[in-house]
């Protein structure tokens, strides 16, 4: 008879690595900052509503950086709010995640050019780990580069120092 | 109910030289021409007055005429000596339901002109509106700051014809 017969008979234990389950919590859990700057945060808005639902993947509004894991910069980024964005990113705790949900956010956008008020993309100021092409993206998009952020998470690690 | 020619001979006989002209080959419709330290007094006269009753300022927006001279800078690009700017003041009467435009023009390099937030309040940012894009003082204006721009911008007035995008603003780089 072995040591662990008929332990786990009982169903209730899963055997993984700590690493792993903590990644799983963090993915499933992502709290966001409630954050928007322009059309796009009305595609973000809409992802977040009864027909795509947001809530699925675990991902809900937070309305404070402090309790929020995860910014996502939907919009145009003036330069007089690049500030404020890079303020409330640095209020928010470690390990944080942006991402960058349409053309503007993404590069400057249709004010690339004559846009004298418009930061050429957000990752001037933040460092950006997901960006959603589009203007604006559509719900789909969005929760793609959800998806993505996920898997991003999953295969982090987080005993080894990222920097 | 007035049309502009109405309009413009009854503030000709109340204010004389200080109402400089009409335009009626306009597009749109006639512009009447103003004194830039007469306008408050003639939007008065036009908002009291009980056959005119303007009590609407519907827009105020500063245009660059730029029809001054055109020079280049060292750096090759071009700037713009002399010439006007423009404040145009379209107005509405909600009870007789009339519109007229009104023009001032003001020098390009020490740009002034009355405010007439005392008569309209909307004019107040408005006003600050057109002083942010085009750095048109407005005498008398209670809080002339930037409305739209950061408060530190110090690279000049945006909608201005010869305006040059800054290298940088607070360590972030502006150019695509």
């Amino acid at each position: 008879m072995g040591l662990l017969d008929k332990e786990f008979s009982d169903g209730n234990i899963v055997v993984t690595k700590v690493e792993d389950l903590f990644n799983w919590a963090r993915l499933s859990s992502i709290w966001q900052l409630g954050f928007g700057l322009a059309c796009c945060a009305i595609e973000m808005m809409a992802t977040s509503a009864s027909h795509y639902d947001f809530d699925r993947f675990g991902v809900i509004p937070r309305n404070t950086p402090r309790q929020a894991d995860a910014i996502i910069i939907s919009g145009t980024v003036t330069l007089k709010m690049a500030l404020r964005i890079k303020r409330l990113y640095e209020q928010m705790p470690e390990p944080k995640y942006i991402i960058s949900m349409g053309s503007c956010a993404n590069c400057g956008g249709p004010y690339w050019e004559h846009g004298y008020h418009v930061l050429k993309g957000v990752d001037r100021v933040i460092p950006v780990d997901v960006y959603v092409p589009g203007c604006p993206p559509r719900p789909e998009a969005l929760l793609e580069g959800l998806l993505k952020l996920q898997e991003k998470i999953r295969n982090e690690s987080i005993m080894t120092k990222k920097a | 109910m007035k049309t502009a020619e109405e309009i413009f001979d009854l503030l000709k006989k109340e204010f004389n030289d200080s109402i400089l002209s009409i335009d009626k080959d306009t597009p749109t419709e006639p512009i009447i021409s103003v004194d830039p330290f007469k306008i408050k007094d003639v939007c008065l006269f036009l908002r009291d007055n009980e056959e005119l009753k303007f009590d609407s300022l519907m827009v105020l927006s500063g245009v660059d005429d730029a029809n001054g001279e055109k020079i280049k800078d060292e750096d090759g690009t071009e700037i713009i000596k002399g010439g006007t700017l423009s404040v145009y003041y379209h107005l509405y009467s909600i009870p007789l339901k009339h519109k007229i435009t009104l023009k001032v023009s003001t020098p390009r390099e020490n740009p002034q002109v009355e405010s007439v937030e005392s008569v309209w309040k909307c004019a107040d940012w408005h006003e600050r509106e057109a002083y942010d894009m085009f750095g048109i003082i407005f005498l008398n204006h209670p809080d002339l700051r930037r409305i739209l721009m950061p408060y530190d911008w110090e690279a000049g007035y945006p909608l201005r014809k010869d305006y040059k995008n800054p290298e940088f603003y607070q360590g972030m780089r502006v150019p695509y």
